[in-house]
């Protein structure tokens, strides 16, 4: 039979744009999603961040105003790419994965799809977040606008390999709810909400190795050049490392054929 | 009990097997789901793998498709290996539950297949046409029916055009109206030549819609042959006959019936060649109103299940 010979592969082992496409379509159907990853934060930083103390008071070449947008902004990117990464949690139970082993998508370029997708959203809401931040008050130097939303998106990273390793870890239909919780006590020990120095000598000291404390200091470094950079880059490293290496771990374990 | 009857088909035995089994074992931990299956199936062939819950006729299937790896034995689709097969299109399968996201449409899930198999938009349009979904494109997959998630189902494993399909218990759950539309769409895809198999616990299914049935019991290959073969082999036919004075002995002799009955006028004689006994009856004595009728699939299944007893190999 001629067709035999004609079948082959598709490329990058099935990753494509159109995927891409498709999957953002859905995730931005999900309400629950866009409130979580783009409304929220935004809200967030216009209820503590745009008091006329905060307006008036400088940071760096800036306000405290735009501090905490920055802060917020760290907060929604986290939020966005850990639901992104969280999303192969429901995906797993539905048995939607287990469809997608009877296509060509090889299971890494899966994974790849989720973190693109994942990056998206999170830049998203960052945009979000300093779109709304531009016109409520808040003031940074030109440099700081670029770099601090920059790094502020890149080290979500962090969340992202973080989602997808509950999401492998945790069957739950409503991974979210529980990893929401979890990401705003994580967001407080890493000084999102309220500076480390309002806690006890003993807690800040503690915080510092939590995973949100080094996106945070670091996003906001071009502003403040304030704290040890050497210490956040360590922090961020380490985590995406953990992160990584647990999801991994799952994940080979969730496509292990039996 | 063993029973097999090979159909007769040899002459087209020299093309490559689209699925061949040989001596494939399947354990988890102590139990053990498949005990030793070889089975090969033709190009063009509907197989139904008949058999009760528990049979292990989805651990079969999910070996066809490279979901399971067998613990003994070796599994090939087209000569490959499944997950092979299945990433080169040669064989897609509609599962029995699960599989989709509720979030999505219908017309969505279909394109996106599309785009995984690298296939060009216009098919997922075709794939959903032929499916017979067409017109709930735009609908949530949440907000499909059974009936009409199972079509999406089929639309999906239409896409990458396979040489082999694989329906796993395709029609659980759906009325009696779903059932119906859904063969329907099936049948009307199989006859451009397409190799079919479904397993399924309805007998009525394997009866109308395979050219051969395999009975699957206890992880074993029970019986195989054609639905007709396999009814005969496991409860033989019955010849009803208008036939004043007939003696009960003596019809037993001269026709081999294994079993005949006498009820004034009418005589039942119940046997395996029934061809047989209708020529005696006709040719040899003055019997009339012939009938000949067959125990349906479910009282063969019955009686091929019914056996406790572990079947001889």
């Amino acid at each position: 039979m001629t067709v035999l010979t004609e079948r082959s592969l598709p490329r990058f082992g099935g990753f494509s744009l159109g995927m891409i496409k498709l999957e953002l379509r859905r995730m931005m159907r999900n309400r629950r999603t866009v409130i979580f990853t783009l409304v929220m934060p935004a809200v967030f930083f216009l209820l503590f961040g745009t008091n006329a103390k905060t307006r008036h008071e400088t940071v760096g070449g800036g306000n405290v105003t735009g501090y905490i947008l920055v802060s917020m902004a760290v907060y929604g990117a986290m939020l966005a790419t850990t639901s992104g990464g969280a999303m192969v949690s429901i995906e797993r139970a539905a048995g939607w994965s287990r469809q997608l082993r009877l296509t060509p998508l090889k299971p890494v370029a899966y994974i790849a799809v989720k973190l693109v997708l994942a990056m998206i959203i999170g830049l998203v809401s960052v945009a979000v977040a300093f779109a709304v931040g531009s016109v409520s008050g808040a003031k940074l130097p030109a440099h700081a606008w670029i770099e601090c939303g920059l790094l502020a998106w890149v080290c979500a990273l962090v969340f992202a390999a973080f989602g997808l390793f509950m999401g492998y870890l945790l069957p739950s239909e409503n991974v979210m709810q529980i990893l929401g919780p979890v990401l705003a006590v994580l967001s407080f020990a890493g000084g999102l909400f309220a500076p480390l120095d309002t806690f006890g000598h003993t807690f800040a000291t503690i915080a510092k190795f939590t995973p949100v404390y080094g996106v945070g200091q670091l996003a906001r470094y071009p502003l403040t050049h304030d704290g040890n950079l050497w210490l956040a880059v360590a922090n961020v490293a380490a985590w995406t490392l953990i992160f990584s290496i647990g999801a991994m771990w799952r994940f080979r374990r969730d496509t292990a054929r039996v | 009990m063993t029973l097999t009857a090979t159909p007769g088909t040899a002459a087209r035995g020299a093309a490559e097997p689209a699925v061949d089994l040989d001596g494939v074992v399947k354990r988890f931990g102590a139990v053990t789901a498949v005990d030793g299956i070889s089975l090969r199936i033709r190009p063009g062939e509907v197989v139904a793998l008949l058999g009760p819950n528990g049979a292990g006729k989805t651990t079969t299937v999910d070996m066809l498709l490279g979901l399971a790896q067998p613990t003994e034995g070796s599994v090939r689709v087209y000569g490959r290996k499944p997950h092979d097969a299945v990433a080169l299109g040669l064989v897609s399968a509609v599962m029995q539950t699960g599989g989709l996201l509720k979030d999505y449409t219908v017309e969505e899930t279909v394109r996106l297949t599309a785009v995984l198999f690298g296939k060009p938009p216009g098919s997922a349009d075709e794939a959903l046409d032929r499916a017979g979904i067409a017109d709930i494109g735009k609908r949530l997959v949440g907000k499909c029916s059974g009936g009409q998630q199972q079509r999406l189902r089929f639309a999906m494993a239409l896409l990458p055009d396979p040489e082999l399909l694989i329906l796993d218990e395709p029609t659980t759950g759906m009325d009696v109206g779903g059932r119906h539309d859904f063969w329907q769409a099936i049948r009307r895809d199989a006859q451009g030549g397409r190799t079919v198999i479904f397993a399924t616990h309805y007998l009525e299914e394997a009866d109308a819609y395979a050219d051969r049935v395999v009975f699957v019991r206890r992880g074993r290959i029970v019986a195989d042959g054609t639905a007709a073969e396999v009814k005969s082999l496991a409860s033989g036919r019955t010849v009803r006959a208008t036939l004043a004075g007939a003696v009960e002995a003596d019809l037993r002799d001269r026709t081999g019936a294994e079993k005949v009955e006498v009820r004034g006028d009418t005589v039942y004689l119940h046997g395996r060649d029934t061809d047989a006994i209708a020529r005696y009856l006709l040719n040899e004595t003055p019997a009339r109103d012939l009938e000949i009728t067959s125990r349906n699939l479910e009282e063969a299944f019955l009686t091929l299940t019914a056996d406790d007893t572990e079947p001889a190999k």
